[in-house]
């Protein structure tokens, strides 16, 4: 059954939040901003698969971020892979259940203990309802920089946890991650919704990678609660940077990531993966975009996606080379696989290149699982689900491979694993 | 061993099997020779559990047990195995790991225990040698940017590996050089055995100069309309396929 947003519900939604936040200069801009926009409509071409506002609507009024009490991390499995581990409930840092340690040439704190000045800088709100909506209304997140030359090795993990108890809660965190000339470091975030009402969570992270700097940054977007996120993430690299993104997503009503590689320097090398193992009725929805500004740099997009039950995936790549871009290689995949009928994946590449001297390709595929390849395997003696399992899981490693951290690694792959009842 | 009666196959509304009699026992080699289109494929199909064949009559009984109601996977813990006249290329997958996993299933279906790490490779090892592959190919994604008698040794190393009762060779010698030819006849022979049998389907005689039959079986519009000793294939060889065909519409 369609069920279209009324007309008034996107109204609703602001008169509920008008005059009760904290506004800075930024806030007012940002809340102006999406007072204009509302949330997106039901033609808006940017969410015409990912009808953001109507899944709110099912849960009609939206809470601000109600304090949590939650005492302990029971329930979340979050990764053990040393490093820092700040925790985030209902979008406030809770010192009692993160754990951080002094390594010198790093700080984590929380934003409200300090503000980069370059916040917002990065990633801009005009024309994006969920930006401006968290510029305006983040009421707490995570602060990261790397002083020059500093390589941190042991991960920083950031748990996003929302606890609906009560009620449904509303979030809006805030991340912001510097890294000085030939910083180093390896940013994980995880999300979780505890308790059995909704949680409607945006986050807006912005990564400065300052030259010759390394990023390695992962989402791992596991969140078997009721939650409807919207992500947006901006990285921009300076020359002779290094990025490696991995966006895993599995689980969720819905999944939103708009995120976002704007290469702003030469001779960069950006890595950008993403994997959706969707089942149930969970929409994941990808947009993304690299965006080569600079001369000489390289970019490779490689998003997979395997849909079971209901469940329906998006992806949209926009691959930008700006005229001056010369010498740029910028390369694009995007692979499904469908398990049954009733899932569904729309994929969209867009190159725009406006550079003559370049090497770009893209392709998109969507198809089921080969049968052929299926047969094979059985006819040596694997049992049908063995073989289907084999097969799905070397689909979907490919895009585990740039992950460089061991632990981190193995915890990705017994996710993906699990999921895919990989057992051999 | 096998035991095929009145086997009737088709392919959506295409009959192409209409009446297929043989029997193999162990220790033998049948060739399964025809012309394009006679339905030599699809026995080999058939017995191997392809599931897009229908079979409408008749009966194929594996060391007396009804072969058709099972799974492939299960036909292959039996003992079958079948070489592909066309191996899939699999990315992701490596021959050795998807090996130990088949060899694993295939010993608990039979209530025997795992293979440990060590004794897998020492298997494997003494395989490779049989069959003169070599194990950077058996590490990477299986088939995927092999030759073409890459992928029929590596067929032939499956084979060496999983240790079948019956092997059906399914046109092993399509797209195969002369010296590839030799080392995969030659892998095949080695694991000829008193106890296991081996059926060849083949368009030409060549391999047979390699991998001798003791029965040669003409197929011609889904049933056996000749069967002979070696000589037959080379009477096939010197005369073509039309002289079985006019003999056959003459009856």
């Amino acid at each position: 059954m369609e069920t279209g947003i009324s007309s008034s519900y996107s109204d609703q939604f602001i008169a509920q939040l008008a005059g009760t936040l904290p506004f800075a200069h930024l806030r007012d801009q940002a809340w102006a901003e999406f007072t204009r926009l509302g949330l997106p409509a039901k033609k808006a071409e940017e969410y015409k698969y990912t009808p953001v506002a109507r899944y709110l609507e099912k849960t009609g009024v939206w809470p601000q971020t109600t304090h949590s009490t939650i005492a302990n991390l029971a329930g979340i499995n979050g990764p053990e892979i040393g490093g820092q581990r700040v925790v985030l409930v209902n979008g406030k840092w809770n010192a009692e259940l993160s754990t951080t340690h002094v390594v010198p040439g790093l700080t984590v704190k929380s934003l409200t203990q300090e503000t980069p000045t370059l916040l917002g800088g990065v990633n801009g709100f005009s024309n994006d309802s969920f930006s401006a909506l968290n510029t305006a209304a983040w009421t707490d997140g995570v602060y990261v920089r790397v002083a020059k030359n500093t390589r941190v090795g042991d991960p920083i993990t950031i748990l996003h946890i929302q606890e609906t108890n009560s009620a449904p809660v509303q979030v809006h965190t805030r991340v912001f991650v510097h890294l000085e000339p030939g910083a180093e470091a390896t940013i994980v975030h995880q999300t979780q919704t505890l308790g059995t009402h909704s949680a409607f969570h945006t986050v807006v992270d912005e990564a400065v990678v300052e030259a010759g700097s390394r990023l390695n940054y992962y989402k791992l977007q596991t969140d078997t609660g009721k939650s409807i996120e919207v992500w947006n993430s901006t990285i921009r690299q300076a020359d002779d940077s290094h990025v490696d993104t991995f966006t895993l997503t599995t689980d969720g009503e819905l999944v939103r990531n708009n995120f976002h590689i704007e290469i702003n320097g030469q001779r960069c090398e950006s890595h950008f993966h993403g994997l959706y193992l969707l089942q149930g009725d969970t929409l994941a929805d990808n947009h993304t975009v690299v965006d080569h500004q600079k001369p000489n740099s390289f970019s490779n997009e490689l998003y997979k996606g395997i849909m079971a039950d209901k469940s329906k995936g998006v992806f949209n790549g926009k691959i930008f080379v700006r005229p001056h871009a010369q010498k740029t290689n910028a390369y694009q995949s995007n692979r499904n696989i469908l398990l049954t009928d009733t899932a569904s994946v729309n994929t969209k590449p867009q190159l725009e290149i406006w550079a003559d001297d370049v090497k770009c390709s893209h392709g998109c595929t969507s198809g089921q699982l080969d049968e052929e390849a299926l047969f094979y395997l059985r006819s040596r003696g694997l049992a049908e689900g063995t073989a289907k399992a084999m097969l799905l899981y070397a689909f979907a490693a490919e895009t585990l491979e740039t992950i460089k951290n061991e632990p981190l690694k193995r915890y990705i792959e017994n996710l993906v694993g699990n999921r895919l009842h990989k057992n051999f | 061993m096998l035991s095929i009666s009145n086997l009737h196959a088709s392919i959506g509304e295409k009959k192409i099997l209409n009446g297929i009699h043989l029997s193999v026992k162990p220790g033998e080699v049948h060739a399964i020779m025809g012309p394009n289109g006679s339905g030599k494929s699809t026995l080999a199909s058939v017995l191997s559990g392809r599931e897009e064949y229908e079979v409408t009559d008749g009966e194929v009984l594996f060391e007396g047990k009804d072969l058709l109601a099972m799974a492939p996977e299960d036909r292959a813990r039996e003992g079958i195995f079948m070489a592909f006249q066309y191996p899939v290329e699999i990315p992701g997958v490596s021959t050795i790991n998807f090996m130990k996993t088949a060899i694993n299933q295939i010993r608990q279906y039979r209530g025997q225990n795992a293979l440990d790490a060590v004794s897998f490779l020492n298997v494997m090892k003494e395989k490779m040698k049989l069959v003169e592959i070599d194990q950077s190919l058996l590490n990477r994604s299986l088939n995927e940017g092999f030759s073409g008698g890459e992928k029929k040794r590596n067929e032939i190393f499956q084979m060496a590996m999983l240790e079948p009762k019956l092997a059906i060779l399914d046109e092993t010698d399509s797209g195969l050089d002369i010296d590839a030819l030799r080392i995969v006849a030659n892998g095949v022979n080695k694991l000829r055995s008193k106890d296991n049998a081996v059926i060849v389907v083949t368009h030409y005689q060549r391999l047979l100069d390699y991998i001798v039959p003791d029965f040669v079986h003409v197929l011609y519009k889904g049933r056996i309309v000749k069967s002979g000793t070696k000589d037959l294939a080379l009477e096939l060889e010197a005369k073509g396929y039309d002289w079985i065909k006019s003999e056959t519409a003459a009856v």
